[in-house]
């Protein structure tokens, strides 16, 4: 007995076949990609090797300019393994959205709320 | 690539015979479970954001804690770490070229980038165990509670009275006959990491609850990633996916493959680098 689906989604799987030429394209997109994302690792790894967040057992002040550069650079890349090879980005919009939408929503809200929670309960529970 | 799916009429969709996203039944639910996924490992992350705003004493720095390479020892900051990463992100290309040669039909091309993805695959699990076994063992001689607080002993010797301590956050190790007077005197010493002390933050347990929770985590999905992946190679080599006429299976194990990359990067972000 054929599974529904299998033959029911057979159009959309085949679909995304393509040939020889465009293969080469795509190719070329994942080389570029791969480039890309190797040079961002390389960069934040150096500076997480190289730039010192303390200094004398004192933070440095531009720490947290660093930390908002990592949080940047990670999402770069995130965005390019979502978009390009993950496909996203070649799927329907609707669908795109769909997904995307509801979870940034959620996880910058859970984000905001237990970083800000967290801080507040230090202060009530160790003071300073 | 998908995308290419052809234009629907709205009577043909309402009927019930299409996806309204032009997207076949295995690869929608698979983005459901990633993103449901995702939110676990979002959430994991958070409660680390939380502990990590509510602890008042300062958290350990990456590049201090993790800066040992196997068989050359430590000084090495971040060195492995960024090995561990590159070695995912070419294991998550080897796969994108599996999916590319599975939309050309090519059967020899799809079981090559597959098994080297495999590979890369069970590097990546193999550096992780050894990440955790120096993690759990801790540095050679471990950390110790001193009048000037905890710091890990770096140089030891009993005969030549001399002990040299490291106080991490970019303080200068303390040695000579000061750094010998804080070891006679010392109050307690840990070494290595557990569930309930670890000796890079002895103030804060959480440290190492967390780098087991969200490092475990993440190990466990990779492992399971190289089973899966596995299963997909031979079922390629059986030939299941000739027979049945298109490659989409190796686009769906590709996605789960990739979201494991793209989780690491958030981690590595987060536990190593800020």
């Amino acid at each position: 007995m054929l599974r529904d689906d299998l033959y029911k989604d057979e159009a959309y799987a085949k679909a995304a076949y393509h040939d020889e030429e465009h293969g080469q394209a795509v190719r070329k997109t994942i080389f570029r990609v791969t480039m890309l994302l190797t040079a961002i690792t390389i960069i934040e790894v150096m500076i997480g090797a190289f730039v010192k967040q303390y200094v004398g057992g004192v933070q440095e002040g531009y720490w947290s300019a660093v930390k908002w550069l990592f949080i940047g650079l990670t999402l770069v890349k995130a965005a390019y393994i979502i978009l390009k090879f993950m496909h996203l980005g070649d799927e329907n919009r609707d669908f795109r959205y769909m997904l995307l939408i509801p979870y940034l929503i959620f996880i910058v809200y859970l984000a905001a709320v237990l970083l800000i929670e967290g801080a507040s309960v230090g202060r009530t529970l160790f003071g300073s | 690539m998908a995308g290419h799916a052809n234009e629907v009429n709205a009577e043909e969709a309402w009927g019930g015979n299409g996806s309204p996203f032009r997207i076949s039944y295995g690869k929608q639910y698979m983005w459901f479970f990633l993103m449901s996924d995702a939110l676990t490992f979002g959430a994991l992350l958070c409660a680390y954001g939380f502990f990590r705003h509510s602890t008042q004493s300062p958290w350990p720095v990456g590049e201090e804690v993790f800066n040992a390479m196997p068989f050359l020892g430590g000084g090495f900051p971040l060195l492995y770490v960024a090995l561990m990463t590159f070695i995912l992100i070419i294991s998550s290309v080897t796969m994108v070229l599996a999916v590319e040669a599975g939309h050309r039909l090519d059967k020899k091309a799809v079981i090559k980038w597959m098994t080297l993805t495999v590979i890369g695959g069970v590097f990546f699990v193999g550096s992780q165990a050894w990440e955790w076994y120096h993690f759990i063992h801790g540095s050679h001689f471990g950390a110790y509670l001193t009048a000037e607080g905890w710091g890990t002993l770096v140089e030891f010797d009993a005969a030549k009275e001399l002990a040299v301590f490291d106080f991490h956050h970019g303080q200068a190790p303390k040695g000579g006959a000061e750094g010998w007077a804080l070891f006679e005197g010392n109050m307690a010493h840990i070494q290595g990491a557990n569930l309930i002390q670890n000796e890079y933050a002895p103030l804060i347990p959480q440290f190492a609850n967390l780098f087991f929770f969200i490092t475990g985590f993440h190990g466990f999905h990779v492992l399971t990633g190289v089973v899966i992946n596995l299963i997909i190679l031979i079922n390629t080599k059986k030939g299941v996916y000739d027979e049945r006429g298109h490659f989409e299976m190796i686009e769906k194990v590709g996605l789960y493959w990739h979201f494991v990359d793209l989780v690491w990067v958030f981690v590595f972000t987060f536990f190593y680098l800020v």
